[in-house]
């Protein structure tokens, strides 16, 4: 076994465990905080994968400024009776336990049954690709109209948001 | 080396943990968290086929998955906001106005 794969199943086994804790936490910080944990396993599997500048990305975007946003509502919100919101094990949630692990064995089964069981290794060029250069100069070429509607879609956002959540002055 | 199937059965694991999350928690908050789950599988899933295939428009939709998910993120806060200052609550069993 090399480095590559250990890294992949203990990043994959911990992100599987705490993608569970954020589901079935009380409390939402702690959701937060597994979410938080979740996400920089992501990143490690984005390195297994010679992603830099994505995983780098990662952390800073969604480890960094969206959980942060998500702690601020939930600081903001004060959600002191959590307790009333969570009701036990009722046949709702094991129906729909039951059938996610269904559709997720009928994935597994076709993705390890039918596909080609030759094990194709990592492209020659995934380091080349990953590389915050290459994606940069994609990003500023053949992605440009995309990257300035992002800066629409961002602008939309930010007015949105404060219009939504401000306060009527009436 | 690890198999793209692994990394494909991986991201399928957490997108179905998360639509659980979805479909089975009531407190906003944590259905918007599970959602964020989901959009990353799905991510996992593009950066993994983007390394495999040594193409880099897999990387190029994620960066851009990213952008809508931080826009997502800052309305759907503000809506839970907002929502919490008319309900006094977060919980989504009694976000009903729109049921006949």
């Amino acid at each position: 076994m090399t480095l590559e794969s250990v890294l992949f199943y203990v990043l994959g086994s911990v992100a599987v465990g705490s993608a569970l804790l954020v589901v079935t936490r009380r409390n939402p910080v702690m959701s937060v905080l597994c979410l938080i944990l979740n996400f920089f396993c992501l990143a490690g599997l984005y390195l297994t994968l010679r992603a830099q500048f994505i995983a780098v990305i990662q952390i800073i975007v969604y480890a960094g400024a969206i959980m942060v946003l998500f702690l601020f509502v939930i600081m903001l919100l004060n959600l002191g009776d959590e307790r009333k919101l969570t009701d036990g094990l009722s046949w709702k949630k094991i129906l729909t336990g039951g059938m996610a692990f269904a559709l997720l064995a009928e994935v597994t089964v076709i993705l390890t049954g039918y596909a080609n069981p030759a094990v194709v290794p990592l492209s020659a060029r995934a380091e080349e690709v990953g590389t915050v250069e290459f994606i940069g100069t994609q990003l500023f070429t053949k992605f440009q109209f995309p990257f300035e509607v992002t800066s629409l879609l961002l602008t939309a956002a930010i007015v949105g948001a404060v219009v939504l959540a401000k306060k009527k002055l009436d | 080396m690890v198999p793209i199937q692994h990394y494909l059965i991986l991201s399928a694991t957490l997108f179905f943990i998360g639509a659980v999350g979805v479909l089975s928690r009531r407190n906003a908050i944590i259905v918007f968290m599970s959602i964020e789950l989901m959009l990353n599988s799905v991510n996992l899933t593009l950066v993994a086929f983007s390394a495999f295939l040594g193409d880099a428009t897999g990387q190029m939709l994620v960066f851009f998955a990213m952008t809508v998910a931080a826009a997502e993120a800052a309305v759907g806060l503000a809506i839970i906001i907002a929502l919490f200052r008319k309900k006094q609550t977060v919980n989504l069993d009694e976000m009903n106005i729109l049921k006949w």
